[in-house]
C-alpha cells in the first residue's frame, strides 16, 4: 500500500492554495447541517489539502471524547481500528476477536459490559463513549456482520439505560 | 491591568491545576529517579540450569546477556523476525504490516527515519545508558525544548503559531511585573518580610526582566530575551530595534502557557539523547550480543510449568506453522500482558488476573518525509518539539543532521487517548492525509514539500496490541506481577514505575533475573519468593 497518494494531496491543494493562509474569516465547510449527524464538527478550520466528506468533519471534535453519534458512525470511529471494517477481528502474536457471527453478542449485556469496562487487551472505552453512544454501537454490532439480536420477536435492543447501570 | 490579590492566586491555581491535569495525560508516569546502580552481579553458580527467555525486547535481551554471563543456558523465543520490540526504527526500504493488513513500504531517503516507539533517553535513565556504553551504542543530544520552536492553538492569535520564546519570556516578564506590583502595594505583607521584600522585588527585577519602576517594558534588556524585532549586527545600519511584547491578558487568554513547562520534568530536562541512527540502535547492540540465542518468527501459545521445569510450545511461523515446544528449568517472560493474556499458561490465580486486567494504552505517531528541509531553512528550527492543540499535538523536528540539503523527517504527530483510537480505525493513508493536513496549519510548507510519510498506531502492531501497560489498580495489584511464580518470573516496561519507558524494562528484568537467580542458587525446594 502506497502512503498517500500524492495525485490527493494535489488536487487537494488546488483547492487549499486558494485558500489565504490560515484565514479565520473563510466560510467554514457546512458541518453536515443537512443530516445532523455531524452537527458537533471537530473541524473548525478550512481545509488547505483536502476537502472532508461529512464522515471526516465529525473527527476529533473533543481531545478527550468521540462525539460521533449513530451505531455505525461509532464503530468506524473506534472500534474498526482492531476489530476491523467487517468485524473479522484480527491475529497477531494476540488476536482482537471477530465480532461477525459472533454468538456472545447475544444478549447486550456481555458487549456493554465489556466496551464501558474493557477487557484483556481491550481497553475501556466507558469514558470516551457516553451512554447513548455504547447503547447505539452495541446495537449495531448485534445487527450487523451475520449477527441479528436486535430486531424480531426475541430481539432485545440496548439502551443508554442499561449503560448507565454497569457504569462504576 | 490591575488585579486583586485573590484573583492572582485564582489565577496561578488554575494555570497549575490545567497544567498539572496535562501533564497526567499526557507524559508517561511519574518522575521516578533511576534505581540502576551498575552492571548487575549475579554471583553463584547456576550449574548449569537452563533459563527460556520469552521476548526480545530490551527487557529479554537484558536477562538472556546477564544470565548467559552468570553461566545459565540460555534460549531467547521471539515472535517478530527481528529484535528490539518497542525499540523499534523505521527507515527507507523498512516494510511494516499492521494488523487489518495494510502494509507501509517506507521510503524515506538514507539517514532518515521514524522511531514508533521510544524516542528519547533521559539523562538519569542509567541503566539505558550505562548498556548504550558497554554495547558500543552511539548517542547524541535530542533537543527537547526549544526556544525557536513554536506554540500553536487554532483559536489562539490568529491561529497563528508563536514562537515559544516570545511567549515564555513575555508570561514570565508579566507575571514577574504583576507579582512585583502587588509586593510594592503591600499585598504580600503577611507572607515576606520586609527584607526579604526586597530580595523578592531585586529577583523579580532579574528573573523577570523588569526596569527600574519594576515593569516589564520594551526594550533592548528584554529584547536580549524574547528576541528584537530587528536582531543586532555588523556593519553599517547594524543597530537592533527592540520588539513589542505580548500583553498578559493575549497569553492568559491564548492559553498558550500550557506548554511551557512541557520540558520542565525530569523526564524531559536537558540533558536527553537519542542513539544516532535511530532507536534501534540499542536493540542491535544487544542483538549482536545475544543474538545467536533467539529463534525468530516463533509465536508462543503456551507456557506450562511443573515441578521439573517449564514447557514453551510455539508456532514456528517461518516454516509453516508447526508446533515446536521448548523447554527449560526457569523462564523469564517479557511478553506484554496483553498478549499473555491470551496465551496458556499455569500461573497462579491472583497474578492471571492481574495479566487479564491490564490493558494497553493507544498512541499513534507520524513520519513525515518534506522534499527539504524547510523549518531549518525558512524558520530558523533546529531540533526541537513544536505544541499544538490540534489532533497531532506536537510536531519534532530531528536532532541530528542539521543544515543537510535533501530531504527530512518529522515527527509529524504524537497523539493519545480518542484521538489515537480514530486515527487507529483509519488505513495508513488516510491517516497521513490528517497529519499533512494539521501539520500545514502550523507550516504552510508543507503543502508544496511534503513527499511520503508513514505512521503508526499502536493498537495495531500485531506483536504488542498497544503501547504500553496501564495498571487497572497499581497500589494493589504491582507486587502480584513482580513476584516470582515458582519457576516463572515475569518482567518488562509494564512491571516498572516508568511505564513506556525502556529504563522501565531494563530495570524490570535486573530485578526479575536477580531474584530469580538468588532463587536457583540458594534453594533446592521450598518454592517461596
Amino acid at each position: 500500500m502506497k502512503p498517500l497518494p500524492l495525485t490527493l494531496i494535489l488536487s487537494g491543494l488546488a483547492l487549499g492554495a486558494s485558500l489565504p493562509v490560515l484565514s479565520q474569516t473563510q466560510d467554514q465547510p457546512d458541518a453536515g447541517a443537512e443530516t445532523g449527524e455531524i452537527a458537533e464538527s471537530g473541524q473548525r478550520e478550512a481545509f488547505r489539502t483536502f476537502e472532508p466528506s461529512e464522515q471526516e468533519q465529525a473527527y476529533f471534535a473533543e481531545a478527550a471524547k468521540l462525539t460521533q453519534q449513530g451505531g455505525e458512525a461509532i464503530y468506524r470511529a473506534v472500534c474498526s481500528g482492531c476489530h476491523m471494517p467487517e468485524g473479522e477481528g484480527a491475529v497477531g502474536a494476540g488476536m482482537y476477536p471477530a465480532l461477525a457471527d459472533n454468538e456472545m453478542l447475544e444478549f447486550p449485556e456481555y458487549p456493554i459490559y465489556v466496551i464501558v469496562h474493557g477487557q484483556k487487551a481491550m481497553p475501556p472505552l466507558g469514558g470516551i463513549l457516553d451512554d447513548q453512544q455504547v447503547a447505539e454501537v452495541t446495537n449495531y454490532i448485534r445487527s450487523n456482520f451475520g449477527n441479528d439480536y436486535v430486531e424480531g420477536e426475541e430481539g432485545i435492543a440496548a439502551t443508554p439505560e442499561d449503560v448507565a447501570g454497569v457504569r462504576p | 491591568m490591575s488585579m486583586s490579590r485573590r484573583s492572582l492566586l485564582q489565577m496561578v491555581g488554575l494555570a497549575a491545576g490545567t497544567t498539572a491535569m496535562y501533564q497526567a495525560m499526557t507524559t508517561l508516569g511519574f518522575a521516578q529517579e533511576s534505581s540502576y546502580a551498575g552492571p548487575i552481579r549475579l554471583e553463584g553458580d547456576p550449574q548449569g540450569a537452563k533459563v527460556l527467555i520469552l521476548g526480545a525486547g530490551l527487557a529479554g535481551m537484558t536477562a538472556a546477556l546477564e544470565m548467559r554471563a552468570a553461566g545459565y543456558e540460555v534460549e531467547i523465543i521471539e515472535y517478530r523476525e527481528k529484535a528490539g520490540g518497542r525499540c523499534w526504527t523505521l527507515r527507507g526500504g523498512d516494510s511494516y504490516t499492521e494488523l487489518g493488513g495494510a502494509t507501509q513500504e517506507v521510503r524515506f531517503a538514507e539517514g532518515n527515519y521514524l522511531n514508533p516507539g521510544p524516542w528519547r533517553i533521559p539523562h538519569h535513565h542509567h541503566a539505558v545508558l550505562d548498556y548504550c556504553k558497554r554495547l558500543g551504542v552511539k548517542l547524541e543530544p535530542f533537543i527537547q525544548k526549544n526556544h525557536n520552536a513554536y506554540l500553536h492553538r487554532a483559536e489562539a492569535f490568529d491561529g497563528k503559531p508563536q514562537r515559544f520564546r516570545e511567549i515564555a519570556t513575555d508570561y514570565r516578564g508579566q507575571i514577574s511585573e504583576l507579582l512585583a506590583k502587588v509586593t510594592n502595594q503591600g499585598a504580600l505583607d503577611e507572607e515576606v518580610t520586609e527584607e526579604d521584600k526586597q530580595k523578592l522585588l531585586d529577583s523579580l527585577v532579574e528573573y523577570g526582566m523588569l526596569d527600574e519602576n519594576y515593569r516589564y517594558v520594551k526594550s533592548d534588556h528584554t529584547s536580549e530575551y524574547r528576541g528584537f524585532e530587528k536582531w543586532p549586527g555588523g556593519g553599517l545600519n547594524a543597530a537592533p530595534e527592540p520588539s513589542e511584547p505580548i500583553s498578559l491578558d493575549r497569553i492568559l487568554q491564548s492559553e498558550l502557557w500550557t506548554w511551557l513547562v512541557e520540558a520542565e520534568t525530569t523526564h524531559h530536562q536537558s540533558t536527553m539523547f537519542q542513539p544516532v541512527g535511530g532507536m534501534d540502535m540499542i536493540a542491535r547492540g544487544f542483538e549482536r550480543e545475544v543474538g545467536e540465542l533467539i529463534t525468530y518468527n516463533a509465536k508462543v501459545v503456551s507456557m506450562i510449568q511443573d515441578e521439573n521445569g517449564v514447557t514453551v510450545e510455539y508456532e514456528d511461523l517461518a516454516n509453516g506453522g508447526g508446533m515446536m515446544t521448548r523447554t527449560g528449568d526457569y523462564c523469564v517472560c517479557t511478553i506484554p500482558f496483553s498478549i499473555l493474556g491470551q496465551i496458556e499458561h499455569n500461573l497462579s490465580g491472583d497474578k492471571t488476573a492481574v495479566i487479564d486486567s491490564m490493558y494497553y494504552a493507544g498512541s499513534v505517531k507520524f513520519g513525515l518525509e518534506f522534499k527539504r528541509r524547510f523549518w531549518e531553512q525558512d524558520e530558523h528550527i533546529y531540533g526541537g518539539i513544536s505544541y499544538t492543540d490540534l489532533p497531532i499535538a506536537l510536531i519534532s523536528y530531528p536532532s541530528h543532521d542539521y543544515l543537510t540539503d535533501g530531504p527530512g523527517v518529522l515527527l509529524g504527530g504524537y497523539a493519545w487517548g480518542a484521538t489515537a483510537y480514530q486515527f487507529n480505525a483509519m488505513q495508513p493513508e488516510e491517516r497521513t492525509k490528517w497529519a499533512v493536513e494539521y501539520g500545514s496549519r502550523i507550516h504552510p510548507q508543507y503543502t508544496e514539500e511534503f513527499d511520503n510519510g508513514v505512521s503508526v498506531t499502536w493498537h495495531k502492531v500485531p506483536w504488542v496490541l498497544g503501547c504500553y501497560g496501564i495498571w487497572k489498580d497499581r497500589e494493589a495489584d504491582y507486587e502480584i506481577a513482580a513476584t516470582r511464580d515458582n519457576r516463572i518470573v515475569l518482567a518488562g516496561e509494564h512491571i516498572s514505575y516508568l511505564p513506556g519507558w525502556q529504563e522501565g524494562a531494563i530495570l524490570s528484568a535486573l530485578d526479575a533475573i536477580r531474584r530469580l537467580h538468588d532463587h536457583v542458587t540458594n534453594s533446592n525446594a521450598g518454592e517461596t519468593q
